[in-house]
């Protein structure tokens, strides 16, 4: 089993005001950028390292490369034209944002979703998670020297975004949920195109199972690396997988349930060792989870009935002053929208709550000092994190 | 957990305002007397069970020269959220408690607040460093007086070439050159 027994005598002094006393002119410490542009970062962000010889003693992790001022943006908007902006938050997993803000929508506004309607939406969160999944396992392996499974999880993701694509007439940014439903039902013969879907992501997963999780490489560098207590989880509000791999069987489909998961039959996953390792593991177990659900979806939902509710006209659409917060379970953790309104035609405030906002920042920051500098992309990874939630 | 019982419980030594039960789930109150976040903060997570900062925001109710905190709280065995609002008064400079001892987490959401909406939280690390926005020197943008057009035509210049029509003239124009 790798170990690594850090020598803390050669840590540098914390100064009086908490951080760390580095003098780059001693040379004996290096500070270096993982990132923007690194293979083994999850998207546009960055973590400055310091580090002594090949040990990490600092990490600092800076956004900013994808501020695109969402927030602001949709304070200017009209509800029905904030619809359209939300999916864009998130890029992996984009419909979580839709169903998140037409929910807190509807329920400000007193709308009631058709049952049909319900049942759609869960079928898309399900496949966007799904997604979602496949980029995870392709970037932990990836992370890890292991590119050719990240091309398989490419492959299978883009049959799935076929399914998307025939469903709402898009593959990535669907606009599809929008508040009072969503926009149309399924396709003629939906349930059947999806059911060789599934089936061939089933081939390919369990080939992964052979090539990713038997390997030594894999499992030398993951098992034991990149622990967390699960004493922090409350602290830093880790939710989600990372949470589940600790033995926390955190998961808001079961906890508070949402749509329709508490019509249907699941296991919440987890894992105990709350390592890399483990947080792959509960990845992984997690996919055939939502392809299980996605099964039940089609065979369960009813097929009759409008899918939606009438608005009342939406260019002069007035919501009466108020505020809630609607979440669910992504496939990073607790997703969170958070609406204020004023009586206007316009949202006071809309807040989005990101997994990878605790997860990569406070967290990361954390975790960081005393791993080995190979070791970071494949903690990143492993935590799962998408920047674009972080700064929206 | 019965949250009407709750809060009753609360106000008998915290002054809160009057609840609003949005969602059997989702409960919003106000705390009137912000010298009292801290103590109510830590009650309600180590006796109550709300263990779990879901989220710290800031809306600008600027018409009524308020900015509210919100401190969303979770409690995940009794399935109940709990939105504690405070608010601060809207004369700069804006400051308040900083409770990043209380949930390290916050440290990201004050830093991030005190960019966006220029609340000050002192003693939150690395509050002043900055998060999202560099070399800012504009009023905190995320603020309902910041006029977003009127920095972007201060600060960037229009490509050559580039024409503004009236969307109403512009269609007649088109559609009825004739007039």
């Amino acid at each position: 089993m790798f170990s690594f027994n850090p020598d803390r005598s050669q840590y540098p002094d914390v100064g009086p005001d908490g951080k760390l006393e580095v003098d780059l002119e001693t040379g004996k410490y290096l500070k270096l950028w993982h990132g923007p542009n690194h293979p083994g970062i999850t998207g546009n962000m960055s973590v400055e390292i310091t580090v002594d010889g090949d040990e990490v003693v600092e990490g600092k992790t800076h956004v900013g490369y994808l501020h695109r001022g969402f927030e602001k943006l949709m304070e200017r908007r009209t509800f029905i034209q904030v619809f359209p902006i939300v999916c864009r938050v998130c890029v992996p997993e984009p419909d979580f944002n839709e169903y998140c803000y037409a929910a807190a929508v509807e329920e400000l506004a007193g709308i009631e979703v058709p049952e049909q309607a319900q049942w759609i939406r869960t079928l898309i969160l399900e496949m966007g998670r799904f997604n979602s999944y496949m980029m995870a396992m392709g970037g932990i392996a990836g992370a890890l020297g292991s590119g050719v499974i990240g091309q398989w999880m490419t492959y299978v993701r883009d049959l799935m975004l076929d399914r998307f694509e025939e469903m709402t007439g898009a593959r990535i940014y669907h606009m599809f949920i929008l508040p009072g439903g969503v926009r149309a039902g399924l396709p003629e013969g939906f349930a059947g195109r999806m059911e060789e879907v599934l089936r061939t992501a089933e081939k390919y997963l369990a080939d992964v199972d052979k090539v990713l999780f038997t390997n030594a490489v894999f499992k030398k560098r993951t098992k034991g690396v990149g622990y967390i207590d699960p004493a922090l989880f409350e602290p830093y509000g880790v939710t989600g997988p990372n949470a589940r791999a600790g033995g926390v069987a955190k998961d808001l489909r079961k906890d508070a349930p949402y749509l329709v998961y508490d019509q249907l039959d699941f296991e919440v996953v987890t894992e105990t060792a709350s390592d890399i390792w483990a947080r792959a593991m509960v990845r992984r177990r997690d996919i055939d989870v939502s392809i299980s659900l996605i099964r039940q979806i089609l065979a369960k939902m009813p097929t009759e009935g409008p899918v939606m509710t009438a608005l009342p006209n939406v260019l002069h659409w007035k919501i009466p002053r108020g505020e809630t917060y609607i979440k669910g379970e992504s496939s990073r953790g607790e997703y969170g929208y958070y609406l204020v309104t004023d009586g206007s035609g316009y949202p006071r405030r809309v807040n989005v709550r990101g997994p990878s906002y605790t997860h990569a920042m406070a967290l990361l920051e954390h975790l960081i000092p005393g791993t080995n500098i190979s070791d970071i992309a494949a903690l990143m990874v492993s935590l799962h994190t998408y920047p674009p939630e972080i700064e929206r | 957990m019965d949250m009407r019982e709750l809060i009753e419980r609360l106000t008998s030594r915290h002054k809160l305002g009057a609840p609003i039960f949005q969602r059997p789930d989702l409960t919003f109150v106000d705390l009137t007397d912000n010298d009292r976040l801290r103590a109510l903060l830590v009650e309600l997570r180590d006796i109550e069970g709300f263990t779990h900062l879901v989220l710290l925001t800031a809306v600008d109710w600027i018409e009524e020269g308020k900015f509210q905190l919100t401190y969303m709280l979770n409690n995940r065995a009794a399935n109940q959220t709990l939105g504690l609002r405070v608010y601060l008064e809207r004369k700069d400079p804006v400051e308040f408690t900083s409770i990043h001892d209380i949930w390290p987490t916050a440290e990201t959401y004050q830093r991030e607040l005190r960019e966006m909406f220029g609340i000050n939280f002192p003693g939150s690390p690395r509050v002043m460093d900055e998060f999202i926005l560099e070399g800012w020197t504009d009023m905190p943008p995320y603020r309902r007086d910041f006029d977003t057009l009127a920095y972007s035509q201060q600060t960037y210049r229009d490509r050559p070439g580039r024409a503004t029509n009236d969307p109403r003239d512009h269609m007649k124009s088109k559609m009825y050159p004739e007039g």
